[in-house]
C-alpha cells in the first residue's frame, strides 16, 4: 500500500519555521512505501493538480496532506481526491500551520520534531483509512407545526397552499393563542380576533393541515432532515367520530353544570362551567370537559351533563390517545407566556385586588362598552411599563418590544369608550419603532393620556376602597409622585413559553441568553436553528409583535420549503458501526445512545439507524468488547495515531495528548494559532467528534505509550450537537481516576475541560499550567505503565 | 435658570473616580427612577438619589454639596430595588469617601466650648473628626 504525503510549505508560513526537507527525509528514511512532496501551496490549483498526478503515477492509496488546519482546506483536498478517483475519506489533514510553525515560530528545531510526530500520526492514521459512502437521504414533504398560535397557523397555511402535508399541534383546546385573547391591535385598532379568527377557520377546513388541537409533544426523536414525533391527543370527554354534528351545541350540558372555573381565555375576569368551549371564536368550535374541576372526576357526585345530552355524546371514559408522526421537518412556533408578575412582589399583583395584568386588561376593555361589564375599571388608571422586562433582578435584561405599545393601545381604546378616565403611562423609555407607531403614541398623548417618565417603585392598598398607592418619581421633574389609583395595569413582559421545554429537550434546541430559542445566526439566518430541519416561528425566537411574528412565520415557511425543495441531501458517512463478527448482544450500548440510533437486529446483533446516528461516539466505550465503533475515528485509528505521534519522544521530553472536539476546541486552538499565540510544546492535538468518543483503554494506552498528561476538550452541553457527550466524558474519566488511584498516577496528569469559542485564553493558561504541573511530577515508572491498558495477559 | 455644563476630560476623571471607589458602573443607570421612588428619606433630599446617579454620569463635582449623601441611611432599598442591579448606595457611599478626602475643615473642634462638649455624646464628637474636620 503506497501512501502519499504532501508537504505544504504555505508560502513560508509553515516552511519558515519547519525545516520541511528534514521531515521528508525523516519520512522517507523510515518507510519506503511513501511518496513525499513539498509544494509551496497545496491548496492552489497546482497543488491540487500535483497530489492528483501523483496519486495516479505511484498508484497511491492514502493521502495526507500536511498544511493548515482541516477546517480550512478539508472540503478543497476531498475534492482532489474525488478528482484522483480517491475516496474522499482516505484523506488527512495533519495541520501543522496553526497547531505547529505559527505557535513555534521562536523555537524551529523543536517545531521540527513536532511536525514529525503530528504528520506520522496522520500518515497512521491514513493507512487505517477505508473507503466510505456518502448516502443520500430522500426528502418528503412532511412538517410538523408546533404551536396554534398566529406564527403557527402563518406557517401552516402557508407551507399547506405550497403543497406541503403539515401536522399542527396545538396544546390549548383551540387554535389561536395569545392574539385571540387581545381585543383589539395597534396601531391600527382593529379586532384581533376579526383577523385571526377567519385564519384559524382556514386552517380546519384545509385539506393540507392535520389539526391536533388539547395535544402535546412528548418526545421527539431524530436530529436531521428525519424527525418522529410522539403526540398525547388529550381526551375531550365528548365522543367526536368524523360527523363531529352529532354534538348539536345545545348547551343543554352547559346549562345543568353546577361548575364555576376562571376562563382562561377571559383571563379569568369571567368564568366558564366545567364543561365548555372554549372561546367564542374556538376553532375547532367544540366542547370538552375539564377533568380538574368537573365533578364526575373530582368526586363522582355528578353526571348531569351526561342525563340531558339528547345525543348522548359525553364520554366520561375517554382516554388519552398516543400517535407518532414522522416528518421532514419541524417549526417551532410555540410563543410566549407573559412575565409572571408575583414574581415581583412589590408590584403588588395578586396581592392587591385592583391590580391586574395587561392580558387581563384586554379582556376588561373588551367588554367595557358593555351595559354590565364584568369589571369596572374606576375614574384613574395607571399602566406600570417594563414589568418583568430590562430587569436583571428576574434575569430578563431584554426589552420585551410589545408592552409600550399595547399599553399605548389599551390606554386608548379606555379613554375612547370612557373619556372621562384620568389614565397615567408610567415608562421608562417609550418605544415605538414599528410603522405608524410613533403616530399612534402622539394621538394618545394628543387624546390627554399622561406619559410619566418614571418607574414605580412602591405600591400600597388602601384596605378600605382598595385604591392602589403608587410612589413614583418623575424623573424629568425630580418630583416624587405618590398618588392613588383605582385600576393598576402590569405591562407585563413577554418569557418563552413554558411548554417549548419539552421540544428544547428533545431537540436539543439552544437558547440564547435570554431565555427564547437561539437562531442558527442572527442576521442571515434568522429562523434557521442549528438543528438542520428545525425552523422557527414567531415569539418563540424572541419577543415580537403581530407583524413581526407573520412575517417571520412566513419566512420560516418560505425556509422550510426551500429546504425540501432539495429533494435529497447526502448523510454524513462518519457514523457508527458494529463489528457484526465481535457483538455478543449485550445490549450495553443501547443505553449509551441518547438518539436511541442503536436497536437490536433478528440475529440479536446491535444495529446503527444510519438516520438517527450523530457520530458523536458515545456509544464506544460503552462496549466491552470494542465491538461497536465509528467510521473515520476507528479504534484503531486513534490507538494508531496515538502511538505514532508518540513514537519519537526521547527520556527527557514531555509530551500532553490533547483530545479536542470538532466543533469548538478544535477550532479554538486553530484560533490561537492563527493569532500565534505561544503555549507549550508538548502538546499534540487530536480531531475527535466530541470528548465522549475517549475510551477509557484509548486515555490508557496513551500514557502507557508515553504521554505524561491527557487533556481533553470539547463544548459545554448547552452548545454542544451532543448534549449528552460530557456526562459519558465525565463517566470514562472516572473510570481512568480510578484506576489511577489504584497506580497511585497523579490525578491531575488527566483533565477535561469545557470551551465556548472564545475561550483562546482559557485554553493555553490551562494547557500550560498542565505544562508545569507535569514538569514537576516524576515520570510515570515502566511497571506502572506495564498495568496499563493493554496489560499483557 | 439653567446651567451651561461643559464635558471635558475633567469629568471623565470624577466619573471614572466614582466608579473605580464604588465598583458600580454608574453609566449602566437607565434612569427609571426606582431608587428614588423606594428611598423612605427622599423628602428630606436636596436632590433625589436618580439624580446623584445622573450628576456622576455627567461628572459633576456639584454633586457633592448636595445632602443627600448625608442623608442617604444606607438602608439599601435602592440596591435591593434596582432593575440593572447597581449598588446606588455604594455609589453613595463614594461620593462621601470623597468629600471627606478633599480635608477641609467644616467645623473646628477647638470652637467648642468645654461646657458644651461635655454635653454631647463622645462617639458624635469623635463622628465629627471624620466627616467635619480635615
Amino acid at each position: 500500500m503506497k501512501t502519499g504525503i504532501f508537504l505544504c510549505e504555505c508560502g513560508g508560513n509553515i516552511s519558515n519555521t519547519i525545516d520541511l526537507e528534514n521531515v521528508k527525509k525523516h519520512l522517507e528514511k523510515n518507510d519506503e512505501n511513501v511518496v513525499v512532496k513539498i509544494n509551496s501551496h497545496m491548496c492552489s490549483g497546482a497543488g491540487q493538480k500535483m497530489l492528483i498526478e501523483e496519486a495516479k503515477k505511484h498508484g497511491l492509496e492514502k493521502i495526507v496532506v500536511s498544511a493548515c488546519s482541516p477546517h480550512f482546506h478539508e472540503k478543497t483536498f476531498q475534492g482532489a481526491m474525488k478528482k484522483a478517483d480517491l475516496n474522499p475519506y482516505v484523506l488527512e489533514i495533519a495541520n501543522l500551520r496553526e497547531h505547529c510553525s505559527w505557535i513555534h515560530k521562536d523555537i524551529p528545531d523543536v517545531a521540527t520534531e513536532k511536525a514529525k510526530d503530528i504528520v506520522g500520526a496522520a500518515k497512521a492514521k491514513a493507512e487505517l483509512d477505508f473507503d466510505l459512502e456518502e448516502k443520500k437521504m430522500k426528502l418528503g414533504d412532511e412538517v410538523l407545526v408546533i404551536g396554534g398560535g398566529i406564527a403557527g397557523i402563518q406557517t401552516s397555511l402557508d407551507l399547506a397552499d405550497s403543497g406541503k402535508k403539515v401536522t399542527l399541534v396545538e396544546k390549548l383546546p383551540t387554535l389561536g393563542g395569545n392574539m385571540a385573547i387581545l381585543t383589539k391591535t395597534f396601531p391600527t385598532e382593529d379586532c384581533s380576533a376579526c383577523i385571526i379568527s377567519p385564519k384559524m377557520a382556514a386552517v380546519l377546513d384545509h385539506p393540507g393541515i392535520t389539526l391536533y388541537t388539547n395535544s402535546e409533544i412528548e418526545d421527539i426523536a431524530g436530529h436531521r432532515l428525519h424527525f418522529e414525533a410522539k403526540v398525547i391527543i388529550h381526551p375531550r370527554y365528548i365522543k367526536d367520530t368524523i360527523d363531529m354534528d352529532q354534538c348539536l351545541i345545545c348547551n343543554k350540558c352547559k346549562e345543568v353544570c353546577p361548575v364555576s372555573q376562571p376562563n382562561f381565555w377571559e383571563q379569568g375576569i369571567m368564568n366558564r362551567e366545567a364543561i365548555y368551549i372554549p372561546a367564542p371564536h374556538a376553532i375547532p368550535y367544540k366542547y370538552l370537559i375539564d377533568s380538574e374541576s368537573c365533578l364526575h372526576f373530582v368526586d363522582g357526585s355528578c353526571n348531569k351533563c351526561e342525563e340531558v345530552c339528547p345525543q348522548q355524546v359525553i364520554d366520561f371514559d375517554q382516554k388519552e390517545e398516543r400517535i407518532n408522526i414522522a416528518v421532514d421537518s419541524i417549526v417551532v412556533a410555540t410563543g410566549y407566556d407573559i412575565f409572571d408578575a408575583t414574581r415581583k412582589p412589590v408590584f403588588g399583583y395578586e396581592k392587591y385586588e385592583n391590580v391586574v395584568t395587561a392580558l387581563e386588561m384586554e379582556r376588561i376593555v373588551d367588554h367595557i362598552v358593555e351595559a354590565e361589564p364584568p369589571r369596572k375599571v374606576g375614574k384613574r388608571v395607571a399602566f406600570v411599563q417594563c414589568v418583568g422586562s430590562r430587569d436583571k433582578q428576574v434575569g430578563n435584561e431584554y426589552c420585551s418590544r410589545v408592552c409600550c405599545m399595547y399599553s399605548i393601545k389599551l390606554a386608548s381604546l379606555l379613554k375612547q369608550s370612557k373619556p372621562e378616565t384620568d389614565i397615567y403611562i408610567f415608562y421608562t423609555d417609550i418605544r415605538a419603532f414599528g410603522k405608524g407607531y410613533e403616530e399612534y403614541y402622539k394621538r394618545a398623548q394628543n387624546m390627554g393620556i399622561k406619559f410619566i417618565r418614571g418607574k414605580p417603585s412602591h405600591f400600597t392598598e388602601d384596605k378600605e376602597t382598595k385604591q392602589v398607592m403608587v410612589t413614583v418619581e418623575d424623573t424629568l421633574s425630580r418630583d416624587i409622585i405618590e398618588t392613588e389609583f383605582d385600576l393598576v395595569v402590569l405591562a407585563n413582559g413577554m418569557e418563552l413559553s413554558k411548554s417549548s421545554d419539552i421540544i428544547a429537550d428533545s431537540l436539543k434546541l439552544a437558547k440564547s441568553d435570554d431565555g427564547f430559542f437561539k437562531e442558527a445566526h442572527p442576521k442571515y439566518k434568522p429562523v434557521d436553528t442549528l438543528v438542520e430541519g428545525v425552523f422557527l416561528a414567531g415569539t418563540a425566537q424572541g419577543p415580537k409583535d403581530i407583524p413581526d411574528t407573520v412575517t417571520q412565520a412566513s419566512a420560516a415557511a418560505a425556509r422550510v420549503i426551500a429546504t425540501l425543495a432539495q429533494g435529497e441531501v447526502p448523510l454524513d458517512p462518519i457514523l457508527a458501526f458494529v463489528h457484526t463478527d465481535i457483538c455478543d448482544g449485550c445490549e450495553k450500548c443501547l443505553e449509551a445512545c441518547p438518539p436511541k440510533a442503536i436497536s437490536m437486529n433478528n440475529d440479536g446483533k446491535a444495529e446503527i439507524n444510519e438516520a438517527l446516528c450523530l457520530g458523536c461516539g458515545s456509544c464506544i466505550a460503552s462496549c466491552p468488547l470494542e465491538a461497536i465503533d465509528l467510521n473515520y475515528f476507528t479504534n484503531d485509528q486513534l490507538y494508531a495515531e496515538v502511538e505514532a505521534s508518540l513514537k519519537l519522544k526521547k527520556d527527557n521530553e514531555k509530551r500532553i495528548v490533547v483530545f479536542a472536539d470538532n466543533n469548538t476546541t478544535y477550532r479554538l486552538i486553530d484560533a490561537c494559532g492563527v493569532r500565534k499565540m505561544k503555549y507549550t510544546n508538548y502538546a499534540r492535538v487530536f480531531r475527535i467528534p466530541s470528548g465522549s468518543r475517549i475510551t477509557p483503554n484509548l486515555i490508557q494506552f496513551a500514557f502507557k505509550k508515553g504521554a505524561d498528561a491527557v487533556f481533553i476538550g470539547d463544548s459545554p452541553a448547552k452548545s454542544s450537537r451532543f448534549e449528552w457527550a460530557n456526562n459519558v466524558t465525565k463517566d470514562n474519566i472516572g473510570i481512568v481516576q480510578n484506576k489511577f488511584k489504584e497506580l497511585k498516577i497523579d490525578s491531575s496528569r488527566l483533565i477535561f475541560s469545557q470551551f465556548t469559542a472564545g475561550d483562546l485564553m482559557k485554553f493555553i493558561n490551562e494547557i500550560n499550567q498542565l505544562a508545569e504541573k507535569i514538569d514537576a511530577l516524576k515520570p510515570i515508572s515502566e511497571d506502572t505503565k506495564d498495568q496499563l491498558f493493554p496489560t499483557k495477559e | 435658570m439653567a446651567k451651561k455644563i461643559k464635558l471635558n476630560d475633567k469629568n471623565t476623571e470624577f466619573y471614572e473616580k466614582i466608579v473605580e471607589l464604588s465598583g458600580e458602573q454608574v453609566a449602566l443607570c437607565d434612569q427609571c427612577g426606582t431608587c428614588s421612588g423606594g428611598c423612605p428619606f427622599v423628602e428630606e433630599m436636596d436632590i433625589t438619589p436618580s439624580q446623584i446617579m445622573r450628576l456622576v454620569m455627567l461628572g459633576q463635582k456639584s454633586v457633592m454639596d448636595s445632602k443627600t449623601m448625608w442623608i442617604c441611611a444606607s438602608c439599601f432599598t435602592c440596591t435591593v430595588r434596582c432593575p440593572r442591579e447597581l449598588d446606588v448606595s455604594k455609589v453613595s457611599e463614594a461620593l462621601r469617601q470623597t468629600k471627606l478626602r478633599t480635608a477641609i475643615d467644616e467645623i473646628s473642634i477647638e470652637d467648642i466650648s468645654k461646657e458644651e462638649a461635655k454635653k454631647l455624646p463622645t462617639i458624635a464628637v469623635v463622628g465629627n473628626f471624620r466627616k467635619f474636620t480635615g
